[in-house]
């Protein structure tokens, strides 16, 4: 039975992975056109809550340093282009994703899967990492470009809510955007393409928000967090476009039969767990098979809401596009949230995602992740009763990586776990799930 | 007394127990709150125009022994994050009513909320200051920031910030803020005749008393300062930049000193003397605080002013004072300030203007190593 799953596992995957590959391959080969050719013109985001639908009304081509610095881990070339910034002044301890990117931007912008443009408008929407209005006033530095800083206020106060001081600013620093966009294409913005844009945003984090609930039942029909990552590339580079709409359509048909199927991404699962925090992305495969040898899916991450929190209720509305946007970047998204607001959310999947255990996967690079999991810990551990493993590595420097020292860390924890389940078990008015 | 004697009492004091000031104004003062400021900047005339006492929580020097902290900030956190969450831990924040955070990093936004969770019977506050400060509607945005603040200020101390109470606050700090921009212009044009460390207890001990008090001390400080005529030592003369939030060791301040450098300028404890000049009282007093810092305040590593480049900046600072070289002095994890010193050092290297990068702790005992790289630094100098 075992064997089976595994060979039906293999062919299901396959179509969602196929299909991403195809058009995440388009999107970079229309990055290249744009850098080779001068076909079109670059804009440069971050990914944590954005307004590409706008770049999309003006027909720019949004570019996110951060998915480039993360292929360059994936593709396992990032070093040499670490070092390089290294060289160049930065430190060990500065954010490596920030490192790769100025590495590759100072080596011709060439890599394995396409060739970066240069930016037009460099827009750093500040989501909730102070890094990255670093790393875009650098990148605005070497290029000499046109840099916005789209700020976006940090969920705080009473509530954690944004006031309505908070919405009015965000809408009207998107309003000198769009004059920028004007200025930039020398267009005026249409806003019915806008908002059909600004919809189909909606339908997509819509279809992935039902995507993520599949993962409430058992066995989950896919890893929330290893899986995820796939469909993270479409739902970033290609929102707002009919390209992307598909391919959500495509990915919950499989998902939904495969849940009919009683299927998950492992033979057997045997412990549901939730995790927080980026992958190691140089390591992602080591890291997978540390968890799957065990048995153990992740049913929710954290590190999947960086861009939205559509499974929380949110959805772009085009009759109100701009307050939509604004809603997103302000409190639809995990980076603009608190710290304590990120435990209630990690509480919630554990609960309703009904998980056995926290995972804390804490990264060196990202402070906006690590900075206080420990505590997290703490709380997890102490208050709530709930297992919770904290490993280290980081999210795209390989020099941080101690695969020894992580399996004896995962095997020690779900040993554990092991062991109390036997017990519960055997207990005599066990729980039965 | 003699300026002598009176620093080096501060400096004890500051040695020894330096939040005590602090804790002995509220004993005197039943009923009165304390709040705690972490850096790098806070609006503290808010503070203290509802009758509360602002204090910069800054973490806890090298006197203290990280027990808790470590378990819940990583190795890879800088130390002022986590001793100023030991101060906590191990109850020397007690007297303290609430404290604010800033948006200047992600680990010490981070910390605002650990601190929410482990203190609950303290009024944790965070700011967010604007990044963007082209937009035609970010004074509105501070400005709105600042009220919500200010109500919740009001909540805390029980009493309401009439516009002549801001106003009064805002004059009084204008004037503290005056007098320490006193003491740096005779640094910058008489280093012999003041010290840096000198000058760091001078304002360090401001952050810890009522301003009246500290306004008083200033003035007898310069009074007597004004009268010293030391004659010059062959020194380099240098900017200091990257020490905006953890402070260094008092004696890393007077090693590099003694290491052959006067230091004319430096960010140590910038949000404390932010601003240029004054802020002016006429009109809407939250406003024109909030006006204040769009635009009449200092460049740092935690504020990212597109409208001119930081490195233009401390080149410029360089020429103005005269200075030959930069120090560049980080904390270590300190990422604001290490991703700053990248552009710093490709601009200081096009001008043609030495430098010298070193890294510290707060925690830090050993100065032999960053004062011989200084000493080698200035040798070359001296004898280029
Ligand atoms: S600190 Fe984290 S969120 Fe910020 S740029 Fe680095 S990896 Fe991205
Ligand atoms: S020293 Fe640097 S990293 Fe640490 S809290 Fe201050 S600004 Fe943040």
């Amino acid at each position: 039975m075992a064997q089976a799953a595994e060979v039906v596992k293999t062919t299901y995957q396959g179509q969602m992975h196929l299909l991403q590959k195809d058009i995440m391959g388009r999107y970079y080969e229309r990055l290249t056109r744009c850098a080779e050719q001068g076909d079109g013109k670059a804009v440069y985001m971050m990914i944590s809550g954005n307004p590409v639908e706008l770049a999309l009304a003006f027909d720019l081509i949004p570019v996110y340093p951060e998915i480039n610095a993360l292929q360059l881990a994936v593709k396992k070339v990032c070093l040499p282009f670490i070092q390089k910034a290294e060289e160049m002044g930065y430190s060990m301890d500065n954010c490596a994703y920030v490192k790769a990117d100025v590495g590759m931007f100072h080596s011709g912008r060439k890599t394995p899967f396409a060739t970066i443009p240069l930016p037009s408008l460099i827009l750093c929407n500040y989501v909730g990492c102070n890094v990255y209005l670093q790393w875009f006033e650098h990148l605005a530095e070497y290029s000499q470009g046109n840099l916005y800083n789209l700020d976006i206020p940090f969920l705080h106060g009473e509530f954690d809510e944004p006031s309505a001081a908070d919405i009015t600013y965000v809408v009207r620093q998107l309003e000198e955007v769009i004059e920028a966009m004007e200025r930039l294409t020398g267009k005026k913005l249409d806003w019915a393409k806008f908002k059909r844009i600004v919809a189909i945003s909606g339908e997509t984090g819509e279809l992935w928000a039902k995507i993520k609930a599949l993962t409430q039942k058992t066995p989950s029909p896919f890893d929330a967090y290893f899986d995820s990552v796939t469909m993270m590339a479409p739902l970033y580079c290609l929102r707002g476009t009919e390209e992307g709409l598909k391919f959500f359509e495509t990915a919950l048909k499989e998902m939904e039969e495969k849940v009919e199927l009683g299927m998950g991404p492992l033979p057997e699962e045997r412990f549901r767990f939730v995790i927080e925090g980026p992958p190691p992305w140089p390591y992602l495969r080591q890291f997978r098979d540390l968890f799957s040898k065990w048995g153990a899916v992740a049913v929710a991450s954290t590190y999947s809401t960086v861009g939205g929190l559509w499974e929380f209720g949110f959805k772009h509305d085009p009759n109100h596009p701009l307050e939509s946007i604004a809603a997103h970047m302000l409190k639809w998204n995990l980076t603009n949230r608190s710290f304590l607001q990120r435990y209630e959310q990690i509480h919630r999947y554990i609960k309703e995602w009904h998980a056995d255990a926290l995972v804390i996967h804490s990264v060196k690079s990202c402070r906006l992740f690590s900075a206080g999991q420990g505590d997290m810990r703490e709380h997890f551990t102490k208050d709530l009763g709930i297992p919770t493993l904290l490993v280290e590595s980081d999210i795209e420097d390989p020099r941080y990586f101690s695969e020894a020292q992580m399996k004896n860390r995962i095997d020690a924890f779900f040993e554990s776990l092991e062991h109390q389940k036997m017990l519960r078990e055997s207990a005599p008015k066990g729980d039965a799930r | 007394m003699a300026i002598d004697k009176l620093i080096a009492e501060y400096k004890e004091i500051l040695d020894e127990s330096p939040l005590e000031p602090a804790a002995k104004w509220k004993a005197n003062h039943p009923g009165s709150k304390v709040v705690g400021c972490y850096p790098v900047y806070t609006p503290v005339e808010l503070i203290h125009a509802v009758g509360m006492l602002p204090i910069g929580i800054i973490g806890g020097g090298n006197r203290i022994e990280i027990a808790h902290a470590d378990s819940r900030f990583q190795s890879f956190i800088c130390s002022i994050v986590k001793s100023t969450l030991e101060l906590g831990l191990t109850g020397k924040l007690n007297f303290v009513d609430g404290m604010v955070f800033h948006s200047i990093c992600d680990p010490a936004r981070n910390l605002g909320s650990v601190f929410k969770r482990n203190f609950p019977q303290m009024m944790i506050e965070y700011i967010h200051f604007p990044q963007n400060m082209k937009s035609r509607s970010t004074p509105d945005y501070l400005t709105a920031e600042y009220n919500r603040l200010k109500k919740s200020y009001e909540t805390l101390s029980g009493k309401t910030a009439t516009d002549e109470d801001l106003r009064r606050s805002i004059l009084l700090y204008n004037e503290q803020r005056k007098l320490l921009r006193e003491l740096y212009h005779i640094r910058k044009e008489t280093p012999q005749n003041l010290s840096t460390a000198e000058s760091y207890v001078l304002m360090r001990i401001g952050t810890l008393i009522p301003v009246e008090e500290h306004i008083a001390i200033l003035k007898e400080a310069l009074v007597e300062l004004r009268k010293r005529d030391e004659k010059p030592k062959d020194r380099i003369k240098v900017i200091l930049e990257g020490s905006f939030c953890e402070q260094p060791p008092l004696e890393l301040i007077e090693g590099l000193e003694a290491a052959g450098c006067y230091i004319l300028d430096d960010d140590f404890l910038i949000g404390w003397r932010w601003f240029v000049e004054d802020i002016p009282t006429d009109g809407d007093p939250v406003r024109n605080l909030a006006r204040a810092y769009i635009d009449q305040s200092v460049y740092s590593g935690v504020k990212h002013d597109s409208r001119q480049p930081k490195s233009k900046h401390l080149v410029d600072r360089v020429r103005e004072t005269g200075a030959s070289a930069v120090l560049f002095l980080a904390a270590k994890f300190c990422e604001p300030a290490l991703f700053d010193y990248a552009l710093y050092r490709q601009a200081l290297e096009k001008e043609a203007i030495p430098h010298l990068a070193l890294e510290f702790e707060e925690k830090m005992w050993i100065f032999d190593k960053s004062r011989s790289e200084v000493e080698t630094f200035v040798e070359s100098m001296l004898f280029d």
